[in-house]
This record gives C-alpha cells, sequence and structure tokens, in this order.
C-alpha cells in the first residue's frame, strides 16, 4: 500500500535548509555546528519515523514536480530506500561530532563551507535513497557529484584541486555522457523511468537494447568505483578526513552501489537479467573488482589509499550480491551497503583521528601507536576484524548471505572468489593492526606510555560507530527485515 | 543547342555577374573594392528579377487600349525595395570604410589583419 | 476557408518598436535619459503584447492574422501568428526588455554620450526587424526585415569599444549580405515559378513543382543564406568576432536572438513553406544538415575550449548550440523538433545570462580573459552565481533548461534510428563541462592576481545585476517547471511535422 505523505521531502530538505542556516550564521560557529547536529538528529528522527510503515510492507510516496510529460522529481520510500537512509543519516549524525572535533583540532580554513556542502550533500544522499524514478535518482546523483567538489579539494591545494578535478572529470564526465544516455535509452525503449519491482524492460524491448543499456549503467554510474573506473576514490583521498569517511565510505560510493542495485532489481528486474545472462556478466565484473582492488590494497603504504582500495573491492561485493539475482545474494547486498557502512567509517574516523594526534599517514609509521592510542586502535581493530568477517562482527552475516546467494545461483566458482577476497582482507588489515600493538615504537616515542588520544568528539565517534559494527552482529534486525523485504519483493515472493 | 543557351541569355548575365562580384568580395583586399563587389552580386540579382518580370509581346504595365499583354511590374516593385536596402548596406559600409581608415591608419586588408596581430602581441 | 482571427496585435509587434526607434533621437533631445526609456518603454509593452497574442494563439484558434491594407492574401502582405512564432516573439521581446533594462550603465560606461539617443534608435531597429522576420507570413517581407535587422546589427557592433570592432562588423556585413542576396535570390525563384509570395500560399502550390530545378536550386539558396545568418558551422566564420568586439549590451541581444530567430526562419521555410517530405523525400537536405549540425556541435565546443576571451569562448560555444537546434530539427520528428524549439528558448536564456554577465564583469573590472576570472567568486559573488547557473545549464546538469532541451533531442535522434547522435550530444556535453567548469573551478577555487585583489569587491549595478539574475534563474526555474514551454513547442512541433512520429 501506497501513504501519501510529506516525510520523505521533508527528511531530504532538511539538511539543504540547514545548509542555508550555516551559511547565515558563518559568524558564529557554535551555533553554526548547533544547526548541524540539530539538523542530523531531526533528519534521523524523520528517517526512523518512516520505518515502521515499511516494515510493515507500505510505501511512502511523495510527487514533488513534474518537469515535463514523462519527466518527473517524485519519491517512493521502499524498504531498499530506507535501510540506506537510516544509514546514512544516522551516520551523519556521529561525522557531525567528529567533523568538529577534527576541523577545530586542525583549524581548517572556509568551514563554513565545508559544513554547507556536508550538508547538501546528505540531502542528495537521502533524495537518491528516496526516488521514486531513475531522473530522480539521476538529478540527486549530480547534485552529489557537484556539491561534493568543493569538499574534496577543501584545502585548495594544487594537490587538492588536482585530485578534485579528477573526481570531477570521472563522475562528472561518465553521468553526463553515459549514465544520461541509459537514461534516455530506457525512457525510449519502456516509456518510463518509474522504477518497479519486477522491471521495467518488457519483453518487446530488443536484447542489444537491453544489453547496451545495461552496459552504459554499470559505466555511468562511476560512484560504484568498478575498476577499471575506479580512478576517482584513491584521488579524492586528498579530502580531510571526515569528508573521506562520510562521503567515500557512506554517502557518494554507497549511493553508488545504491544506485546500482536500483538499476539491477527496479529497473531492469531479477528475471530478464537472470533470463539473458547480464547478471552473470556483472558477477564476474565484480569479481575482478573485488580481487584486484584487494591485491591493489596490500600494496598501499599510504593508510588513507588502502582504505580505499579496500572499499573499491567491498563496493562490488555489493554488486556483486545484487548481480547474483537471488533473494539471499539481494539481502547480502543490502545488508552489505549499511555494515559495510559502519565498518568504514570506523577505519576512516580511526586514520583521521592517528593524524589529528600524530600527522601518521603511512601505515609504516604506526608502529606501537596502539600505546598511545588505545581507544582509536582497539575500534579500527573491531571493524577491520568486522571487514574481514570474523564473528562476532557485523561483516560476518552481509558475508554469510552472499555466500548463500551464490550457493542459491549454483556460482560457485563466486565462493572462490568470496574466499580469496577475505584472505586479501586479512593480508592488508591485520598487519596494521599488529603493528599498532604488538611491535614496539621506535625513537623518542619509545619512552613514552602515555595516552594522547585525539580529540574527545572524534574518539566518541569512532567507538559509537566499532559499537555499532558490533551491535549488528548481534541485532542486525531491522537492517535484516529490511533486506529480506527488498529481497522478497523483487524476486517475487519466494525467500 | 544554341537557342537553349542563347533563349536563356538573361540568367547567363546574372550569373556571370554574380560570379565577378563574388571574386572581387573574396579576392580584392581593398575594402572599397570589396564592397563595389558586393554591389555587383547584388545588381545581378536585381537584373535576373527584373528580367523576369517580362512577359513575351508585353508592354509597360498601364491601362492602355492596344495593349492585350502586360509585363509583371511585382519584381520591378520588390527590385526597388531591394534597391533600397543595398543602397543603405553600401552607406553603412562607407561609414565602417571611414571609421576603419581612422583607427588603423589603412584599409587594405592584410595590413589590418597584421596590425591586429602585432596589438594582440602588445596586449600579451 | 473559415474566417481567420483577425487582429491587429501582429502588426503592432513592428510598429511600436519602429515608430519609438525613430522617435527615440528627437526625445533625446529634451532630455538625455528619455532615449533609453523610450526603449524600455517599448520593448517591455512589446513583451506584453506578445504575450497576450501567445496566449490568443494557443488557447483559442491556433492562428491570429493580420492583412495590412486589408488586402486579402496571396495579393497583400499578410502577418501570421501559430505557436511557433508566437513562442519565438516572446523569446525576443523578452531578451529584449531584459536588455533593455540592463543597457544604459553598460552603454554609458563604453560608449561616447553624443552617441547614445543613436544606439538606442538603432537597438529598436534592431529589434523591430526582429521581431519583423518572426511575424510576416509574406516571404519578401521577411527579406526586407532580415536586411532591417543586419543593418542594424552591423551598426550597433561597430560601437564596441575596440577598434577591431569595425573590421567585426565589416565582415559581418560583407558575409551577411552575401547571405541576404542568397536569400534575395532564392525569393526571385520561387516567385518565378508560383507568382506568389505569400507563405500559406507557397506551401499550396509548390508540391507539384517539387522536382523542378528551379525549386530545388530555390531551397539550396535558401539554405545557403539563412545557414549564414544563423552561424551554422562552417558558414560561422563572422561570428566570434561580432559577439567578442560589440558592446557589452549588445553582444547578449545578438547571441539571444539574432541567431535564434536565423534558426526560426529556417525551420519556417524548410517545414512550411516546403513541406518536411519534401526535405525528406526529394533531396537530402535533413541529411546535410544533420551531418553540418553534428560537425558544428563538435567543432563550436572543441574550438571553444581553446579560446582565452570570455567572449569568444562563448561565442564559439554559441556555434555548437546553433547546432543542437539544427539538428534537432533536421530529425524531422516531433520529439526532436520540440528539442530545437525548446533550445531556441533554452539556449536564448542561458546565453543571455552569460553575456549579461560576461557585460557585468567587464563594466566592473574591465577583465576580458577566461584567466582573469580567477578568484572573482568573492570580488562579485552575484554575478558569478549567475554565470555559474548558466554554465551548469549548459552542461546540461539537471534540473536546468539545458538538461530539458538535451533530453529532447536524445529522445528524437532516437527516435529518428540514430543513436550515433546522442553519441555525439552526449560527447559534446562532456566537452562543455571542460571548458564551462574551467573557468567555475577558477572562479571558485583559484586565487585572485594582485590586481583583482586591489579591486574594492562588490558587483555590478542592481540595473545590470537584475536582468542577469532574473535569465540565470529562469534557466533553472524553466528547467524545473518546462511545463508550459515544453507544451507550446509540442504544439508548434505539430504543426511543423506533422502529428506522427
Amino acid at each position: 500500500m501506497d501513504i501519501t505523505s510529506s516525510t520523505p521531502l521533508l527528511a531530504t530538505g532538511v539538511s539543504l535548509g540547514a545548509a542555508l542556516l550555516i551559511v547565515l550564521f558563518r559568524r558564529h560557529p557554535n551555533i553554526r555546528e548547533g544547526w548541524t547536529i540539530l539538523a542530523a538528529l531531526t533528519k534521523f528522527a524523520l528517517v526512523a519515523s518512516m520505518a515502521p510503515a515499511i516494515l510493515r510492507g507500505d510505501a511512502i510516496v511523495c510527487h514533488l514536480v513534474t518537469i515535463a510529460p514523462g519527466l518527473s522529481l517524485a519519491f517512493r520510500v521502499d524498504a531498499l530506500g530506507e535501510a540506506f537512509a537510516l544509514t546514512a543519516s544516522f551516520l551523519w549524525i556521529v561525522t557531525s561530532f567528529y567533523s568538529i572535533g577534527y576541523v577545530r583540532a586542525e583549524k581548517e580554513h572556509a568551514q563554513t563551507r565545508y559544513f554547507a556542502c556536508f550538508a547538501v550533500a546528505l540531502s542528495a544522499t537521502l533524495g537518491a535513497a528516496f526516488s521514486a524514478n531513475m531522473l530522480t535518482t539521476f538529478v540527486f546523483y549530480e547534485i552529489l557529484t557537484l556539491c561534493t567538489f568543493p569538499l574534496v579539494g577543501h584545502k585548495q591545494t594544487t594537490e587538492a584541486l588536482q585530485g578534485a578535478r579528477k573526481y570531477l572529470a570521472y563522475l562528472l564526465g561518465t553521468s553526463l555522457t553515459f549514465l544520461m544516455a541509459a537514461v534516455v535509452l530506457t525512457y525510449y525503449a519502456t516509456g518510463t523511468l518509474d522504477f518497479s519491482p519486477s522491471g521495467v524492460f518488457g519483453s518487446d524491448v530488443s536484447g542489444t537494447l537491453v544489453s547496451v543499456a545495461f552496459l552504459l549503467y554499470v559505466l555511468g554510474v562511476t560512484k560504484t568505483a568498478m575498476m577499471p573506473l575506479h580512478g576517482w576514490l584513491p584521488a579524492a583521498m586528498v579530502a580531510p578526513t571526515p569528508v573521506s569517511a562520510l562521503l567515500h565510505a557512506v554517502a557518494v560510493v554507497k549511493t553508488g552501489v545504491f544506485v546500482m542495485v536500483r538499476v539491477v532489481v527496479n529497473l531492469f528486474g531479477v528475471d530478464l537479467l537472470s533470463r539473458s545472462g547480464l547478471g552473470t556478466a556483472l558477477v564476474w565484473y565484480a569479481s575482478f573488482t573485488i580481487i584486484l582492488a584487494s591485491i591493489i590494497a596490500l600494496r598501499q603504504d599510504n593508510l588513507k589509499r588502502r582504505l580505499a582500495y579496500s572499499t573499491v573491492s567491498q563496493l562490488s561485493y555489493i554488486v556483486l550480491g545484487a548481480a547474483l539475482l537471488t533473494p539471499a545474494g539481494i539481502t547480502g547486498s543490502v545488508l552489505h551497503i549499511a555494515i559495510h557502512a559502519f565498518g568504514k567509517i570506523t577505519l576512516f574516523f580511526g586514520a583521521g583521528a592517528i593524524y589529528v594526534a600524530t600527522h601518521k599517514t603511512r601505515v609504516s609509521e604506526l608502529d606501537g601507536i596502539g600505546r598511545r592510542m588505545p581507544f582509536t586502535m582497539v575500534a579500527f581493530s573491531l571493524a577491520a576484524l568486522s571487514m574481514i568477517g570474523v564473528p562476532p562482527f557485523a561483516g560476518l552475516i552481509s558475508k554469510w548471505y552472499l555466500v548463500r546467494g551464490a550457493v542459491e545461483a549454483g556460482a560457485l566458482p563466486v565462493l572462490l572468489v568470496l574466499g580469496t577476497s577475505t584472505l586479501l582482507n586479512a593480508g592488508y588489515f591485520l598487519p596494521i593492526v599488529y603493528r599498532a600493538f604488538f611491535v614496539a615504537p621506535s625513537g623518542e616515542e619509545a619512552e613514552s606510555w602515555r595516552i594522547r588520544e585525539a580529540p574527545v568528539p572524534m574518539v566518541a565517534a569512532l567507538c559509537v560507530t566499532a559499537i555499532g559494527v558490533m551491535a549488528l552482529f548481534f541485532a542486525p534486525s531491522i537492517f535484516l527485515e529490511l533486506a529480506r523485504q527488498v529481497a522478497r519483493t523483487v524476486t517475487g515472493g519466494i525467500g | 543547342m544554341a537557342e537553349w543557351v542563347l533563349g536563356r541569355y538573361n540568367y547567363w548575365i546574372y550569373v556571370a555577374l554574380m560570379m565577378i562580384g563574388f571574386y572581387a568580395i573574396v579576392a580584392k583586399p581593398n575594402l572599397i573594392k570589396k564592397i563595389i563587389g558586393v554591389n555587383i552580386f547584388q545588381t545581378a540579382v536585381f537584373l535576373f528579377y527584373i528580367s523576369i518580370g517580362k512577359v513575351s509581346g508585353g508592354t509597360a504595365p498601364i491601362v492602355w487600349e492596344e495593349a492585350t499583354r502586360y509585363d509583371n511590374p511585382i519584381p520591378h516593385v520588390l527590385i526597388l525595395t531591394a534597391i533600397v536596402v543595398s543602397v543603405s548596406t553600401t552607406a553603412v559600409a562607407f561609414a565602417l570604410i571611414i571609421r576603419i581608415k581612422e583607427r588603423f591608419g589603412t584599409i587594405e586588408e592584410d595590413q589590418i589583419r597584421d596590425l591586429g596581430r602585432r596589438g594582440e602581441e602588445v596586449e600579451s | 476557408m473559415n474566417t481567420p482571427d483577425i487582429t491587429p496585435l501582429p502588426l503592432l509587434m513592428v510598429v511600436i518598436p519602429l515608430v519609438s526607434a525613430l522617435m527615440t533621437p528627437i526625445l533625446a533631445r529634451i532630455h538625455r535619459s528619455l532615449a533609453f526609456l523610450t526603449v524600455q518603454a517599448a520593448t517591455i509593452t512589446s513583451f506584453v503584447l506578445a504575450c497576450i497574442l501567445l496566449d490568443r494563439v494557443t488557447s483559442g484558434s491556433g492562428k491570429v492574422v493580420y492583412w495590412l491594407g486589408n488586402w486579402e492574401p496571396p495579393y497583400g502582405i499578410e502577418y501570421s501568428v501559430d505557436a511557433l512564432n508566437g513562442l519565438v516573439l516572446v523569446l525576443v521581446a523578452f531578451v529584449a526588455a531584459v536588455v533593455s533594462v540592463y543597457a544604459p550603465k553598460s552603454v554609458a560606461a563604453e560608449i561616447e554620450a553624443s552617441k547614445h539617443p543613436f544606439f538606442y534608435a538603432i537597438y529598436l531597429l534592431l529589434f523591430t526587424g526582429l521581431m519583423g522576420i518572426v511575424v510576416t507570413g509574406d516571404i519578401f517581407n521577411l527579406y526586407v526585415f532580415v536586411e532591417i535587422s543586419s543593418l542594424s546589427g552591423y551598426s550597433l557592433i561597430a560601437m564596441g569599444r575596440r577598434r577591431e570592432a569595425l573590421t567585426a562588423s565589416y565582415n559581418y556585413l560583407i558575409l551577411g549580405t552575401i547571405g541576404a542576396t542568397f536569400i534575395l535570390l532564392g525569393i526571385g525563384h520561387l516567385y518565378m515559378m508560383t507568382g506568389t509570395l505569400n507563405m500559406a500560399d507557397l506551401a499550396r502550390l509548390l508540391p507539384p513543382l517539387y522536382h523542378s530545378r528551379v525549386i530545388l536550386t530555390a531551397f539550396a539558396l535558401f539554405t545557403v543564406g539563412l545557414s549564414i545568418k544563423l552561424a551554422l558551422f562552417p558558414l560561422h566564420v563572422w561570428m566570434p568576432n561580432a559577439y567578442t568586439y560589440a558592446p557589452s549590451a549588445v553582444s547578449p541581444l545578438l547571441a539571444a536572438t539574432g541567431t535564434k530567430v536565423g534558426a526560426y526562419v529556417l525551420i519556417r521555410v524548410m517545414f512550411t513553406v516546403f513541406h518536411p517530405n519534401f526535405d525528406v523525400q526529394v533531396i537530402p537536405a535533413t541529411r546535410i544538415l544533420l551531418v553540418l549540425a553534428a560537425v558544428a556541435i563538435l567543432m563550436g565546443s572543441l574550438l571553444a575550449i581553446a579560446q582565452s576571451n570570455i567572449k569568444r569562448m562563448l561565442a564559439y560555444s554559441s556555434v555548437g548550440q546553433i547546432g543542437y537546434i539544427v539538428l534537432g530539427a533536421a530529425l524531422v520528428n516531433r520529439t526532436g523538433m520540440t528539442g530545437a524549439l525548446l533550445h531556441i528558448v533554452n539556449h536564448a536564456l542561458m546565453k543571455g545570462a552569460l553575456f549579461l554577465a560576461a557585460g557585468a564583469i567587464v563594466y566592473k573590472t574591465g577583465i576580458e580573459t577566461v584567466e582573469g576570472l580567477k578568484g572573482l567568486g568573492r570580488k562579485m559573488p552575484l554575478t558569478m552565481a549567475a554565470f555559474t547557473v548558466a554554465s551548469l545549464s549548459m552542461i546540461g546538469i539537471p534540473l536546468t533548461v539545458g538538461f530539458v532541451s538535451k533530453w529532447y533531442l536524445a529522445l528524437g535522434a532516437l527516435e529518428a534510428g540514430m543513436w550515433y547522435l546522442v553519441i555525439v550530444i552526449l560527447v559534446s556535453s562532456g566537452l562543455n563541462a571542460i571548458y564551462f567548469w574551467r573557468v567555475i573551478d577558477w572562479i571558485y577555487f583559484s586565487p585572485p592576481n594582485e590586481r583583482l585583489e586591489a579591486l574594492p569587491a562588490g558587483d555590478a549595478p542592481w540595473s545590470m545585476m537584475g536582468p542577469t539574475l532574473v535569465m540565470a534563474a529562469l534557466c533553472v526555474v524553466l528547467g524545473v517547471q518546462a511545463q508550459w514551454p515544453v507544451g507550446i513547442a509540442e504544439q508548434a512541433a505539430a504543426l511543423l511535422v506533422g502529428g506522427g512520429r
């Protein structure tokens, strides 16, 4: 049943309004940050208020505006969108505290622009999560790219601007060409852009056209960072760490995979993709990225770059899960959006905390840092273990569903991919943990056992997310419920 | 064949004139000569118009007892307008040329181009 | 034939600016500021009347006419307005009105005071010519108006500050006259075969003659002549210099209306005077135009990347954008034509806003180069905001007008079965993104140079900022709420290429 309500619009708009207030109160940093926190809490409350209805199996709809016949902006919150929105809006609260600690400790310039763009980015993320049709998704996808550009290039050094330009060139270039072409092609072939549980491509659409459109979507949604179009993600690591954390572990890349999942299940539909074999092709493409990115991550010494390549690899888990086209696979995929978000944000928070406290950015410099920053590094290690898939952390759950999905699909080689990738994950995360706790620090620091952590808001934030990682293992209920519901709707009742 | 060619002499003349005018526009560097070319070009079209108004055996379009067929006067009227346009264009062009002479000191296109290029170098 | 809807409104479209133009220099003797007040009054009145006219056309009979001297067509000159030229009328009048508000400050800064009355008089003559081209239903009358607008255009461009304005104007004059003479010759050929000058009558009489060589020649002459007027690649050579050196108040008017009216005439001649079947089946005119348009789109964008002068960059970008309009029209289907007509309006808004912003920059800082914009975002926030919005629209970001027209053009190309044109359109979006984003990036993220640092911060006066912001705002408003222009464009497209796809 569809419930008409303006809650999705409010939830999306609240941070846009906050951005305005942030700019108006630019002379009063404390009030300005107050708006950020207030908007974050309001946003989460609004998103959460929609959860009961979604869990009942209803959808919340809200029509915004019709641009032209066939082109309309509309929201329709379903289980998939709600799962993503819950994750993003909850993590924004945590990140807001963390950001405040970070920019004040680092005395960053242009803080108003920073917080305003952050707020707009969250609006765009929620807009994409709630969109009812491909046009709305496309609109928010582009807005997200544009409003994160100032965040990525925040430092305005030559290096930062180059990274930001690369970021923009990849994301804007591919979306304006491939994604736009894909959307036009979809409308041309089907006469609609509205998402539907069984896909919109009818059986009368020619196979070639479907394949071309699908390929264009895969190439166009570059935010999924699938190889070889992943180059923007490591380049974007020039951004301040909270930006990397939220945008490149949560908002931007997750919007990418979220859109990809949407395209797979709601635009093409499970039936069509499994019949045409395109799903299998996507599975292999994702597998390729998973393995290759993990191998590259092994070789990175810069901590943030290592995390970035780990993200590239983990994102493809989500795409892979959806591309398996089985109930368990899709459940795993949706779960992994949330679970990876919690894990990766903790890792980035950790990297940022290390940078603020010690100005170290390389893995090889982290010898014995666990003694100096115990809270940070314990949280970091928990998140790392979750990423690997060790119990009792949430990472295991999504991996479990992915494995079940692969078995259901009869794609046994995928098991091998998942296994190898788990080993590789361990290969690039465990050395960091090992160095932090078991290698004695060198030089002057060797003598000092004093705890010198990053500012309190930052440490608190990363502890919260680390606890989240554990909590999601023991009580994944709401996300699991939503993910199952997605799987149920799109695969036609089974599972 | 010869009749086919000669019977259409008015068209040949207008085409030839047009090409002469066009040649002057393209090939002459002097701005005044270019305008003369434009004038020839336009005049060719006027002649074309005037010639298509002629009806064989027709007389001037005046109500007259002995006349049975009249020439078509409309092209002639049209072309009066076109002549006015042509004169205005020429006037604007001459005004421009005078100003160009004042500002550049020459009305030769190649020299103006050289001056422009040098000007750009000075700017940069 | 049912009785036509006769009203003097179409005539007023021409008479109001014409009479005001003649009065301007006289009134200016009474008081200096009466000159531009006359222009503003005339253009705003025309805009209001054009809106009334368009409303009457779209909601009523679909066509209103006025017979000059009450001579019935095809004997007398007929002015007729349908959805197509109604839309263009509103557009031209709107741009002229907006620019007339913008002009006084800019003109005062760039042109010597003694010439002001004449500047405004010629401005109105240009407006008269453009409006006349659009309303007239008589093909010879069209030629006369083309020349009125062109001659006033040459004079306005020549008033630019730099001496290169004179040579730019002269070159435009030569090419423009050749183009107009081609049109005149084409009219002669049509008249020779049919004996009529009325467009509707021509459309009725021409079909049996479609295979006559004279008619083919006439069509070719029209196409070439009009291509010069609307600066279709490779006949665009006059345009970059003309736009670059024209006074700041003239460039937006010419860019937003001059070439658009040319595009309107091309569409009118190809699809009303001639039948769409003629363009497609008798001669491969649309094929040729498609190729030219595709080349124009790509070359215009590529050349724009290479430019260092702001206005010249915008002019080359126009070369590409005109390619879009011609491409949409040459697809000969309803969606493509809707896209072309929408792009006439949308491009006028975007390019108008960009040229107005460029003029405001010159007024405040004297900066003309793209490099000079570095760090200007802090100094002139409103101007740069307008510039940014219009640039994003040129790139085709959704929620702007640029996206809407690109959407229809791409969809039209697919419907015509020409998927490769979609590639052309989208590659050009990418190229646009390169040169416009480069500017946005410099505006906001580069430090200003010393000269700029020394200048006081602040935007141009409100009489200039108002028009700029209105145009930029419309880029967004009509991009989000495009029902109205799309509705009219679709109605006009149905008239032109028939109901079917």
